[in-house]
């Protein structure tokens, strides 16, 4: 083969790659749930970050003089350097007369953290056990009877459980929220596992000597991931939810941390004369819970097309 | 039916063209096909996957998918109407009633969930009037009709109770119970053992000669062909290149491309190739035994015993076959010996060695002596690496650096006469017999002694399949390995194997040299499998085709 016809072999490929790529991020982009659901989540990603900025004041900081006051309040505030302005209470004060609007943008960073690192830590932990159990066919049935166990226990009551016996804290809920979103992460990787090891290609690589570890990476790995994206949205979804519902029930995270549920929590008591602190973190906590769950339905319709038909 | 119909044909097609969606790689996917179908006639339409033989038959049916394939030009006439004209409400009448498929596969075909005589009755129901009672008895007749064993039984089964044969059997009856006057069989054989095919081939021409029938018959084997057609076309590319009477088409090919598909077909007679008997033993099987084992790890259920008492040898340049039909083991006794899976007893002896019982340490280096190809070209690869990464691994697993296994995997390439060049590509930039044959080299990188092929050439159209097993037989010449080669298809192992192996339910049935196997069969079991060979008494290969002056093949 000549010079000119190498280049022009090599230059086919390299095209043909770059243009897979391509389609997919256009695909991406075509799909409007993806679209919808990644912007109103970066903008939620950019309030949490730059609340500082975002007129906001120190959330937890008590004023008895302006307690439950409706939105739109508006009082003269002395700062910390001394200097005294009009300041504003739109979304208004809760019981104890901190600021609604300042505790539901920092809230935001609590709930994404929260959702964002149930996620990752679930779909690692769950990932290699999966692996492993749909790999090595004798550690597979302990391992699945550990995960029925945990399956069988209600991410709540696990929550109450783990509170009290350790500190109330971001880590522990996360804990409890992580635990019982595992068993379900396994099930899927042990499914994708199962069904891939079967594959020509797979017995192929046995036959050339390729050890465990690496099939497992090369081969098996790859084929996980759509999935897992897909999976790894819904988790975070939930996690937003059941960490609004821990901390609504008071078993979350500790009241002093403003979280939505915590918010909501505190504006329970005296609901029906002051709504806006439960109207407007639970506005935030839809509208963030539909974005995350939007991503994840438009990037199974993209990444993963046989999936939507099976739903 | 009135004799006056006997003499209009029954199908008409006429200069049909189907379009294909753009940016596809041809415009017509059917290009002016034209054929007719009389009354009591078989005719047989052959061509290669993508030939547009199935799309014609589903554009009789009116089953094209919607947007997709279009017919954009001729006119289908079923006994003078016009199937491209008529509204979707007369179209559905005339499905089942005057006109009905035979489908490929037979288990997605039926539905799982109904018993045979529900799923038959549906049949009756959406388009007679018949009472209870009627119905029953006509399903009864029906099942009788195509031989089925106790009817009353069949009929309350339900499909996952029934064998493959039986299986295609009621889905023939569900497509005569109505009688229709035209029977479209899209390759009704082609997932069957040779003697459930060979009995569904009668079948088929039985109740076609009792019942006035014509039957557009749809296969990609011309043994199949020589067997039941009574005419023959043959389509290339979406054109019908040659049609005829089937004995003169087969005898007499004008056309070239239908020269070369029959002469693709492997003879039957097996090539009497020297062998040397003092060429050095590469496997030797002691005994082989390979146990299934169901239930669970508290109960042991009873086992199905795949591989029974196998003891085969392979010497150095030669090729063994181990030929049976599905379910007889041979490919158990294949990944045994390549220890995709262990043996329960015997030994599966490499030069000496013991591949069977080997260590797992041990057994790494004894790995790469033994290579397999698989049957699925599509699925043998990793779809998300580049081939050449593929045919690297093996040895970058063993040491060999990077640099030197491309360097490698070039010459190889080339060996299996596919541009070297074309490594950083994908496995779906290749057609099937394409990534069959970088299979092929990422066998022979690892350099290995015994080759095994599993079916190696099965999922190709002829003509590919006849350039993998040239290239096979090439490549066990140049570099003097051992092969063994598995099939069910008996012309294959006619072409490839120096020794024959029958297998039936897990046992040896006959071992011996290919020729005298072919010659003169010993078992009762053999000689029925050869009997049942569709096309036996037909000569096919490229010295069938002598007579013609310019044979291409």
């Amino acid at each position: 083969m000549t010079e000119s016809t190498h280049n022009l072999v090599d230059s086919a490929a390299s095209a043909d790659a770059s243009a897979r790529k391509a389609t997919l991020w256009q695909q991406l982009l075509r799909n409007p749930s993806v679209l919808i659901g990644a912007s109103i989540l970066a903008l939620m990603v950019m309030m949490s970050l730059l609340a500082p900025v975002l007129g906001t004041m120190d959330p937890s900081e008590i004023n008895p003089a302006w307690r439950n006051k409706h939105p739109g309040f508006e009082h003269l505030k002395t700062f910390a350097d001394g200097s005294e302005a009009q300041w504003s209470y739109r979304l208004g004060t809760d019981t104890l007369g901190r600021d609604t609007y300042s505790r539901v943008i920092y809230g935001a960073q609590v709930s994404l953290a929260v959702g964002l690192i149930v996620a990752v830590l679930s779909i690692a932990i769950g990932l290699t056990i999966g692996l492993v159990s749909g790999y090595i066919r004798w550690l597979d049935a302990i391992v699945m009877r550990v995960m029925d166990g945990l399956m069988a226990i209600p991410g709540i009551l696990l929550a109450i459980a783990l509170v009290s016996l350790s500190s109330a804290g971001l880590g522990t809920v996360i804990l409890a929220i992580t635990i019982p979103e595992i068993p379900r992460v396994v099930r899927l990787v042990r499914a994708i596992v199962l069904s891939i090891r079967e594959e020509p290609y797979v017995e192929a690589a046995i036959s050339v000597g390729t050890s465990l570890p690496l099939i497992l990476i090369r081969h098996v790995l790859p084929n996980t991931i759509a999935p897992l994206i897909v999976q790894g949205t819904y988790i975070c979804a939930s996690a937003i939810l059941v960490e609004a519902i821990l901390s609504f029930l008071g078993v979350g995270i500790p009241p002093e941390i403003p979280t939505w549920g915590n918010i909501m929590a505190e504006g329970r008591v005296l609901f029906r004369l002051f709504p806006h602190n439960i109207l407007y973190p639970g506005i935030f906590l839809a509208i963030t819970v539909l974005a995350v769950n939007m991503l994840g339905d438009g990037l199974r319709d993209t990444l993963d097309p046989r999936m939507r038909e099976r739903i | 039916m009135s004799d006056t119909q006997t003499a209009a044909p029954v199908l008409e097609i006429t200069n049909l063209s189907v379009e294909l969606p753009k940016g596809t790689d041809r415009r017509y996917a059917v290009d002016e096909v034209s054929i007719t179908v009389a009354p009591h006639e078989i005719v047989c339409l052959v061509g290669e996957s993508g030939s547009g033989k199935s799309v014609t038959a589903h554009s009789v049916m009116g089953l094209l998918p919607k947007g997709q394939l279009t017919p954009v030009a001729g006119t289908i006439r079923l006994h003078g109407e016009d199937l491209l004209t008529v509204s979707d409400d007369r179209l559905r009448e005339l499905r089942g009633a005057r006109m009905s498929m035979i489908f490929q596969e037979p288990m997605t075909a039926l539905n799982p969930t109904m018993t045979c005589s529900d799923q038959i009755e549906e049949v009756l129901i959406t388009h007679t009037d018949l009472g209870m009672t009627e119905r029953r008895q006509r399903i009864l007749d029906i099942l009788e009709l195509v031989h089925l064993p106790d009817p009353p039984r069949m009929a309350a089964s339900y499909p996952h109770q029934l064998s493959g044969g039986q299986r295609k059997r009621i889905m023939i009856a569900m497509a005569l119970v109505l009688e229709p006057s035209l029977l479209i069989a899209d390759e009704p054989t082609t997932a069957l053992d040779v003697t459930t095919q060979a009995q569904i081939l009668k079948l088929i021409k039985e109740i076609q000669q009792t019942h006035d029938t014509g039957v557009l018959f749809i296969t990609h084997d011309f043994g199949v062909v020589a067997e039941i057609a009574d005419r023959v076309a043959v389509m290339q590319w979406g054109k019908i290149v040659e049609q005829g009477d089937a004995k003169t088409v087969l005898r007499n090919p004008q056309h070239a491309y239908t020269r070369m598909l029959i002469g693709a077909v492997p003879s039957f007679t097996p090539i009497d190739r020297p062998r040397d008997p003092k060429a050095a033993v590469v496997l030797k099987t002691l005994g082989l035994s390979k146990t299934y084992t169901g239930g669970t790890f508290l109960r042991r259920a009873a086992g199905v015993r795949a591989a029974d008492d196998v003891n085969i040898e392979v010497r150095k340049g030669e090729t063994l076959g181990i030929v049976g039909e599905s379910g007889s083991g041979k490919s158990t006794v294949a990944r045994c010996i390549a220890r995709l899976i262990d043996p329960t007893s015997g030994a599966v002896l490499l030069d000496g060695d013991d591949i069977a019982r080997a260590p797992s340490r041990q057994l790494r280096k004894l790995r790469r002596r033994v290579q397999i190809i698989f049957q699925d070209p599509y699925r043998s690869l990793n779809p998300r690496r580049p081939v050449g990464e593929s045919i690297i691994e093996g040895p970058t697993n063993y040491g060999t650096s990077r640099a030197d296994a491309t360097e490698r995997a070039r010459q190889l390439m080339a060996l299996v006469r596919l541009d070297p060049e074309s490594l950083d590509r994908y496995p779906h930039q290749f057609s099937g017999g394409q990534r069959q044959r970088i299979c092929i080299a990422r066998a022979l990188a690892m350099g290995p002694d015994l080759l095994i092929a599993d079916e190696a050439v099965s999922a190709l159209d002829v003509s590919v399949q006849a350039q993998v097993l040239d290239l096979l037989d090439d490549i066990r010449r140049r570099l003097d390995l051992a092969m063994l080669f598995i099939t069910h298809d008996l012309r294959v192992a006619a072409q490839v194997c120096d020794t024959v192996a029958v297998m039936h339910r897990g046992k040896v049935v006959e071992y011996g040299p290919a020729h005298s196997v072919f010659a003169d069969p010993q078992d009762d079991y053999t000689r029925s499998l050869f009997a049942a060979a569709p096309g036996r008494g037909f000569a096919f290969g490229a010295g069938a085709l002598t007579a013609s002056p310019d044979a291409t093949a």
